[in-house]
């Protein structure tokens, strides 16, 4: 699994509530058998003014001007400022494997939906979950700094768990033990728990002998 | 000491290790696997080097990319015409192979969308953990499993460690007393649950849905209910198990028999939430006010019952809502003010993990008995879940009630309810469907879904627009 440390990057704007995977990565790419290479697809509906195919030359594909990452202050972005239930819908991983491949390693939004919320952590992803007045008073000052020719640049630090703003501003965010703890180490979930391989065969034992109907069976 | 929900059952019954930091690692008793959400987690195995921990958990069939034309059907893996498509079933036929997993192959009677073969065969039982890379994995939760949907990484971490990593949700009753009108489904039901709590709404709880009205459905019902729990945020749904549920399960081929069955069943009587059991969260709604509900707009939240009125932005206070709500107009081609009523179709599709199954096609075919398609309704897909249930509906003469009103019978699968075959809308296409998504897209590009019952989408291909299902 990938780490993440500190980040310090460009930060575009994803102005509408209830975002859905379907729109991070629309469903004709996910007939790919594999995890890379998602990222020019990335919005794709919303992205490009035609109909993306996978395996699609995207460099000569019509953009859509109105879109925030075709813009050129976000090119580069790092961070993705979004919000409320961002990530709802079909469970595909392909979503932040899109977003990873683009290059955006961290989304700021008031709510997730909880499927996408975990993925993104198998993927290096941080989702940081703010609340909804902090987001939108960073949308403002997104907006607000739209002359400034560096763009709008958040710094994410996962260990003290904070973004601080181009003004300064320290905020405080929650991340589950667990998760930040693997995040920021990189750690392999599967070794992590195979480590508690003894405590999943004594559970299995005792599983199987209560109810023989769920072993066996399907071969 | 207050009782336990439905849901504490299920998660204290597969209970591996809790740890300090607030996870714990939950025992998984069955895998779904399809082939969209797979091939990466078995090319992860292969790179470590890892094996199944346990085969006879895992269990596949293909149904997302699945042609559903008989014609190109009947060339099995290698007459799929797109070949990423083809690439993409031929790879979990090769992995279920060499890996040794139960598979449904693609001209297997059996084959059909998992959600409505695992239930079927009996390979979905009540008191299981079951998780599929799939967020419709709630669906199986009608039958007193705990079942979610999970991403790849996942599929690949219970394949290696028969195990989640996993925090306890919240636990949320759902409430339906009362009677449903005639005509009013489990459809209509979920839909104005959503309608209700939002798309939201259940994000970090298990929604257990209870009251009279969802003990009065069947299980084909109670599967509809369960299946759009993630719609209103929730991956899991829940419905406890009774009478119903028992007799759903005996005789299914993988469900198990004599004394065993007996012994299961003793265990699967205790599958429901203690009366003194605590709810953070209590909704409730009463049957007789539910009416047949269409959605118009881009997600399923956006829903109101057959004789409303597409809502006025201008009419709203909170911005983002209006903005959403302009944006969804704009996106469907619809005016504030306009009757739902008045929506014209070109398309109608009943199929998806939603409503494709037997008493789904039954609904349907009652209404259009003896009728036409609409000429303005330029095509009509009757897309069943299975092989199993294709057969059942033609034994009892669906398809030739299907063809006769000028409906396409196709062979099963995913089709339309998410358009990666070749099933999909135009652009700008107004299509009434059973499936369970209404997003930008979804069902083809710029394509403009409508969530809606099966009688009411079986009315709707013969009238050319929505009508009062009550009326009928
Ligand atoms: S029918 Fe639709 S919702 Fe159900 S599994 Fe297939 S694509 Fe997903």
């Amino acid at each position: 699994m990938k780490s993440f440390t500190v980040l310090e990057g460009i930060t575009a704007p994803m102005d509408r509530a209830n975002v859905d995977t379907d729109l991070i990565i629309p469903k004709q790419f996910l007939k790919s058998i594999k995890r890379s290479g998602f990222g020019p697809y990335l919005f794709d509906e919303v992205r490009y003014l035609d109909r993306g195919e996978p395996g699609q030359d995207c460099t000569d594909r019509p953009l859509n001007p109105d879109f925030p990452l075709n813009q050129p202050r976000y090119q580069g972005a790092r961070v993705l400022l979004a919000r409320e239930n961002f990530g709802c819908g079909s469970s595909r991983e392909h979503a932040p494997w899109a977003l990873e491949d683009y290059g955006i390693h961290c989304i700021i939004a008031p709510s997730f939906a909880e499927i996408f919320y975990n993925n993104c952590f198998k993927n290096g992803i941080l989702p940081i979950e703010l609340d909804a007045a902090v987001v939108s008073r960073l949308f403002s000052e997104l907006y607000a700094s739209e002359g400034n020719s560096e763009g709008f640049i958040l710094k994410v630090d996962l260990d003290k768990q904070t973004v601080i703003t181009p003004a300064g501003e320290e905020i405080h965010f929650e991340v589950e033990e667990f998760r930040k703890h693997c995040l920021l180490n990189g750690l392999d979930d599967i070794a992590l728990t195979l480590k508690s391989a003894d405590a999943i065969h004594t559970f299995e034992k005792s599983w199987r002998q209560k109810s023989p109907w769920l072993f066996d069976v399907i071969s | 000491m207050s009782g336990q929900t439905l849901y504490d059952k299920l998660w204290h019954n597969h209970l591996v290790e809790e740890r300090d930091d607030g996870t714990a690692l939950l025992y998984i008793d069955r895998q779904l696997i399809h082939e969209v959400t797979s091939p990466q987690a078995f090319e992860g195995l292969r790179l470590h080097n890892r094996k199944p921990w346990r085969v006879d958990a895992n269990f596949a069939v293909p149904d997302h990319n699945v042609p559903t034309e008989t014609h190109e059907r009947s060339g099995g893996v290698a007459g799929i015409a797109d070949p990423i498509s083809r690439l993409q079933v031929q790879t979990l036929d090769d992995n279920c192979r060499d890996f040794e997993i139960l598979e449904f192959q693609v001209n297997d009677v059996r084959q059909g969308i998992v959600h409505v073969v695992g239930p079927e065969q009996g390979v979905t039982l009540p008191g299981m953990t079951i998780v599929c890379g799939d967020s419709h994995t709630s669906t199986h939760g009608a039958l007193g499993a705990l079942a979610h949907g999970i991403g790849t990484s996942e599929v690949e971490h219970v394949m290696a460690t028969q195990c989640l990593v996993q925090q306890k949700m919240k636990n949320m009753l759902v409430r339906v007393d009362g009677q449903l009108q005639t005509g009013v489904t489990a459809k209509d039901v979920v839909l104005a649950i959503i309608g209700e709590i939002g798309t939201a709404g259940g994000t970090h709880h298990a929604i257990e849905f209870g009251g009279e009205v969802v003990r009065a459905l069947s299980m084909e019902g109670r599967m509809t209910i369960c299946n759009m729990a993630i719609e209103a945020g929730a991956r899991v749904g829940l419905i406890g198990v009774d009478d119903t549920t028992l007799e759903y399960v005996k005789g299914r081929p993988y469900a198990p028999t004599g004394q065993i069955w007996e012994q299961a069943v003793a265990a699967w009587k205790e599958l429901h939430t203690d009366a003194d059991a605590h709810f953070d969260r209590v909704v409730e709604l009463r049957g007789e006010d539910i009416e047949p509900q269409v959605t118009w707009g881009t997600s399923p939240e956006m829903v109101l019952p057959v004789n409303g009125i597409i809502p006025d932005p201008a009419s709203m206070d909170n911005v983002g809502k209006q903005a959403a709500t302009e944006r969804a107009l704009h996106y469907m081609g619809l005016k504030a003010g306009m009757k739902i009523t008045d929506i014209k179709l070109d398309t109608v599709f009943i199929g998806s993990c939603t409503n494709s199954r037997i008493e789904d096609l039954r609904a349907a075919a009652t209404v259009v008995k003896g009728k036409k398609v609409s000429a303005t309704v330029k095509r009509a897909l009757v897309v069943p879940g299975s092989g199993k249930i294709k057969q059942q509906a033609e034994e009892e003469g669906l398809d030739k009630i299907f063809t006769e009103a000028g409906m396409e019978w196709r062979e099963p699968g995913c089709s339309m309810c998410l358009a990666m075959n070749s099933d999909k809308l135009g652009e700008g296409e107004h299509c009434a469907s059973t499936s369970n998504r209404n997003f930008e897209g979804r069902q083809g590009f710029g394509g403009r879904t409508h969530l809606v019952s099966p009688a009411m989408a079986a009315a709707a291909a013969v009238a050319g627009h929505f009508v009062d299902i009550r009326n009928w």
